[in-house]
Order: structure tokens, then C-alpha cells, then sequence
């Protein structure tokens, strides 16, 4: 699908997806640009802020209504009053401005898993997010970055937005992924070594053999938590793997880019894959990585499988393979959310609810819930959790004096049976 | 525009769980994210910023989540500037499109003590440590940011542009 591109200076993905949406040929780093975005999307939270901030411009419609997506995802179903107002206030604006791209809660899933699995986000686009996980989206070869709600006002009036055109970082990742490691160990790792401001302001390219044998989910996993490493944009490039995952779901056309082979990176990481083990990452930083088989006795209260990050079908799957059969440490809470209706109804076909629930483990509707410390969930003073989430700032999961370990879904499993942090080996 | 102030200082990796915790994010009022801002950081916020309104921070302030409510408190609260070694990305750009005035100067930040008094002239990008006399000069910020600055933000820019 891609063109044969002649006489142009080598560019990465970053500068190839961001040119195209110029109109342009080429575009150098540092390069302030106004470009044509392919969709803007925003959440309970954000939203409410975007459409008074969108009513203040003076436009009557927005710029196009298949372009704009909503979804209630993050306080609900409405975990209060308050929160009940907001998503009103947005699914008003929804309905008046028809927008086709609304998921009402019973359809709704957590945005960064919904928008992939309904094939609304492809290859080749350039997509804002008001949500800083919407770097999500890098994993199908896409453009795809956070911003705010007064950017999501706008681009929803104009269909534009600013950006800088970034510096990219290219990690290659070699070698085979050791049993019951995933992208999510893969990215603590990563952020690990990049620490939480290692690529501000960059693209971060994640390449290499141990990519391309990886599954989409973990893919998605991985440009996740892009913006933990402060970065702008995480992207895999397409190929078979992302080909096979949107074949009868792609919505409309998409464009496929490559980043030139003689394409300048700001600085380049080699990872062994062959010595990477499973990751925590400790309070309350997500660059805090070690070696999960390497910590102690951390005895925990709560753990949480779930989020944009780990609560697709491989991470159910991980976890109720570890799961099966036995019963959850009876002292702690082990909660589960699968992130969208679809893999909510997956995973029951495929018995792994039941294993759940038959383990004494709380299974969720989709929402994000505990992971950003708004229901479902939340820590009291002292009390401690890990979670398959993305961030564990102080307070994140409830109470400024609780804390969140952060890891995949085979270390948290293990956990809710051992009532410990605890790899899969010392529980099977 | 000059704006003459006292300095609260902060460490590196302020985040934006900490500036407004996401409890209070189901409210877009000013006045009610104000009320809340910084309160897992720091309690004396508040008290603080009665008689500094200028926010000096090490590396990456603002990181984590895009929610604008954490510039938003913080403007709601009084503030007037914040000086940084760096800045988290989406926390930069939604300060500059809310009309919150932020600066990047590790040099600043490394010469200035909580209490100091600041005079800040962000037209020429002049930093001037009225306590110890020193003075740092910034990068002058690129037209088009200048330009969303002086129309009062992102909104009204793009209502003059429409
Ligand atoms: S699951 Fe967590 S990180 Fe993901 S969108 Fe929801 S609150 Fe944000």
C-alpha cells in the first residue's frame, strides 16, 4: 500500500505519518506544524472540559461526526452524582451533535482497548486523545498521542492540531521472551533504562525480531506506556501480525508507512529479550523496575488484573491459566476487569470468568475503575496493591499513603494466590 | 508581561495525580480543583500560595495524566507562572493553552530557594532573582505559541482564526 517515496531525505514513522497529514513531503525535526488529525477523542473526564471549551469557539457542528469519539469509560457506570452530571453533559453533546463514535455504557469498554478491537483507530493515522494513553494506538503503526481538552475542543471545531514534529528513540528488542513474559515487562524494563523523562518529547520506535514475533496484545500493551517514558508517540510498524488483527475490522481504508532504513534516531537501545524476566515496578515511579523473582516478602491487600494497559484476552488468559484451580489468598481482594464487552464475553466463553469467579476473584464490567483511584476498588491508608495498571504515583489508587506495584498479568495472579508478590513458578 | 513574585519550590516528577487527584476530576468548576490542588504533595499549599504565586519545580513537572484540570487548579489557585528544568509534554502544551505562562530554565531553578522573590519578564525571557541578584535569560518562545499566549489561550486564537 505504501508509495514509492523518491528524492526524499530518510524520515522515521513520526515524520512520515505527521508530513502526510501536513500535505507535505518532508518535515524536519523541531518543526512546528498545524496538521490534519484522523480522529479526536476524549472520555468522561476530559470531555465535559472539551465541549465547554468547544461551545466557547462558536461553531455550531463539529468538524466531522464519524471523527469524534466518545466513551464514558472512567467513572463509570456512574459511580456518583457528580460523575452521573458529566457523562449526561457528554452523551447531550453526543446526541445533539450525532456523533457515531459514543459507546453507552452496556457497549462501552475502556477507550485504549475499544477503539483498536472496533477497528475506529488504523494504521497510518494521525489521532489526539484527550488521555494520555492514547499513544495506545502507536501499536497498529499509527500516530497517535495525549493531549488536552482544550486541543480536543479544538480539533473538534477545526479537525487540526499543533504539534512539534519529534526526535525518535529506536529500541530493537532481540532474542525469545522467556515463559510467561509479556510487552508489559517488556515496557517496565524499558522505562526502567529510559526513566520516566528519558524520551520527553519523542517518538519512541519499538523494533526488532522479539517485535515482530510478539502478539497484538502485547504490542498494545507496549505503546501503552509510551507516555511513561514521557514520550509522544510509541509505534510498532505494521506488518502480518497487525495485518492479520484487523482483517473484518478495519472501518474504512488505511495507509501503511515504514521508517526509512537510513532514518535519524536521537539514540538507539538494544534489549536482549533472552535475559529480560518478569518486572515489578515498585512505588511511586514506574521506572522503579526489578526483577520480580528478585523482591522479597511484600505481602499485599488487594490485587487488580485489568486497564487499557493489561485487560485484554492474553492477559485473562495468563491469569487464568496461573488461576485455575485454586483458590485466591482469602486475606486479600483480587479484582478483575476485562477492558471491553467483547473480551468480558470471550473470556466467559472460554470458561475463564468462571475460574475467576469459582477462585473467589471480583469480576468487573469494563471500566477504569481502580486503576486511576475512582471506584472499584480504591486503598485505604497503609494498604497496598499490585496491579497489571500503568502508573503508581502517590495516591493513585486511593489514599496519598497507600501504594501500587506495577506488573504483568502472570506476577499479579501468582500474587492473589500467594497474598505476596510472587512469580507463577512458586504457585504451579 | 512582568510578573513579580515569591517562589514555592517543588522536587522533580511532580505529577498530575498529585496536583489534582482524579477523586475530584468528576467537577470542571475552578474554584472546587483549586480547593484540592497539591493537597497529596504538599498540605500548606494553600497557605503557601497566599504569598507565592510563582512555582519553581526540578525536571518533568507535570507528568502523567493529560487532564487539564491540573493546570486549571493550579491557575485557579492563584499561581502565575511556573518555572521548570523541564516539563512534561501534555502538561506544557495544555498550561500554554489555558493562558498559564510556563517556562523551561534549569539554570533558574538550580539559583532559586523556596521564599526567594522573583521579577519575571516573559516578553524578553529575562529571569531576575530579586533575593540573590541574579539574572538568567530564556529562549524567547516561538512565534505561534507567542501568538496563542497574547490572544489569551487556544480558544480565542482559534475564534480570531475561524
Ligand atoms: S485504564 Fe487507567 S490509564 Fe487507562 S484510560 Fe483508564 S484511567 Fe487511564
Amino acid at each position: 500500500m505504501a508509495e514509492k517515496e523518491e528524492n526524499i531525505k530518510p524520515m522515521t514513522m513520526a515524520q512520515k505519518i505527521l508530513a502526510w497529514h501536513c500535505g507535505v513531503e518532508y518535515l524536519n525535526t523541531g518543526e512546528l506544524v498545524n496538521a490534519n488529525v484522523d480522529l479526536v477523542l476524549g472520555n468522561d473526564i476530559t470531555m465535559p472540559l472539551a465541549i465547554e471549551e468547544f461551545k466557547k469557539i462558536g461553531v455550531d457542528k463539529v468538524f466531522d461526526r464519524e471523527k469524534i469519539a466518545i466513551v464514558p469509560d472512567h467513572f463509570t457506570p456512574n459511580k456518583d452524582i457528580k460523575s452521573a452530571e458529566q457523562c449526561k453533559y457528554i452523551r447531550d453533546f453526543a446526541r445533539q451533535q450525532d456523533i457515531s463514535n459514543y459507546f453507552e455504557i452496556g457497549k462501552m469498554g475502556i477507550e485504549h482497548a475499544l477503539l483498536p478491537e472496533q477497528g475506529i483507530v488504523l494504521p497510518g493515522d494521525l489521532i489526539i486523545g484527550a488521555d494520555s494513553h492514547t499513544c495506545t494506538y502507536g501499536a497498529l503503526g499509527a500516530a497517535s498521542t495525549g493531549m488536552g481538552s482544550t486541543d480536543a475542543a479544538v480539533a473538534m471545531a477545526t479537525g487540526t492540531a499543533w504539534f512539534m514534529v519529534p526526535e525518535t528513540i529506536k529500541f530493537v528488542y532481540g532474542g525469545k521472551l522467556k515463559k510467561w513474559v509479556t510487552g508489559k515487562d517488556l515496557i517496565l524494563y524499558t522505562i526502567g533504562l529510559t526513566g520516566v523523562d528519558g524520551a520527553l518529547y519523542m517518538s519512541m520506535e519499538f523494533t526488532g525480531p522479539a517485535i515482530t514475533a510478539l502478539s497484538m496484545d502485547s504490542r498494545f500493551a507496549m505503546c501503552n506506556m509510551a507516555i511513561e517514558a514521557g514520550g509522544k508517540f510509541g509505534i510498532i510498524e505494521f506488518d502480518d501480525t497487525t495485518k492479520k488483527y484487523l482483517e473484518g475490522r478495519h472501518t474504512r481504508p488505511y495507509k501503511v508507512f515504514h521508517a526509512d532504513a537510513d532514518a535519524k534516531y536521537f539514540k538507539t537501545y538494544e534489549i536482549n529479550c533472552e535475559d529480560t524476566e518478569l518486572q515489578v515496578s515498585l512505588p511511586h515511579l514506574p521506572s522503579n523496575a526489578v526483577n520480580a523473582k528478585d523482591l522479597g516478602n511484600i505481602v499485599i491487600d488487594q490485587v487488580v488484573i485489568g486497564s487499557c494497559t493489561n485487560g485484554r484476552m492474553e492477559d485473562l488468559a495468563i491469569a487464568a491459566e496461573i488461576i485455575k484451580g485454586k483458590k485466591v489468598n482469602g486475606r486479600i481482594r483480587t479484582i478483575i476487569i476485562p477492558a471491553t464487552q467483547q473480551i468480558y464475553m470471550d473470556a466467559m466463553e472460554k470458561g475463564y470468568l468462571k475460574t475467576f469467579v469459582e477462585a473467589g476473584c471480583a469480576v468487573s464490567t469494563p471500566t477504569c475503575g481502580p486503576c486511576l483511584g475512582g471506584h472499584m476498588g480504591i486503598l485505604a491508608e497503609g494498604e497496598r496493591s499490585i496491579a497489571t495498571t500503568n502508573r503508581n504515583f502517590v495516591g493513585r489508587m486511593g489514599h496519598p499513603k497507600s501504594e501500587v506495584y506495577l506488573s504483568g498479568p502472570a506476577v499479579a495472579a501468582a500474587s492473589a494466590i500467594a497474598g505476596r508478590i510472587a512469580v507463577p513458578e512458586e504457585v504451579i | 508581561m512582568i510578573i513579580k513574585d515569591k517562589v514555592i519550590k517543588y522536587g522533580s516528577n511532580v505529577d498530575t495525580d498529585v496536583i489534582i487527584p482524579a477523586r475530584y476530576l468528576n467537577t470542571t468548576k475552578e474554584e472546587e480543583l483549586a480547593a484540592h490542588c497539591f493537597e497529596d504533595l504538599d498540605v500548606d499549599f494553600k497557605n503557601k500560595a497566599k504569598s507565592g504565586r510563582i512555582i519553581v519545580a526540578d525536571d518533568n513537572f507535570g507528568c502523567g495524566s493529560s487532564r487539564e484540570h491540573a493546570p486549571i487548579a493550579i491557575k485557579a489557585s492563584g499561581i502565575k507562572l511556573i518555572i521548570a528544568k523541564t516539563f512534561a509534554r501534555i502538561f506544557f502544551r495544555n498550561s500554554i493553552n489555558i493562558g498559564l505562562p510556563v517556562i523551561a530554565s534549569p539554570e533558574a531553578v538550580e539559583n532559586t530557594s523556596q521564599g526567594d522573590e522573583l521579577e519575571v519578564d516573559l516578553d524578553r525571557g529575562i529571569i531576575k532573582n530579586i533575593t540573590t541578584g541574579e539574572v538568567f535569560k530564556v529562549n524567547p518562545v516561538p512565534g505561534f505559541i507567542r501568538e496563542i499566549i497574547s490572544s489569551g489561550g487556544y480558544i480565542n486564537y482559534t475564534k480570531k482564526k475561524l
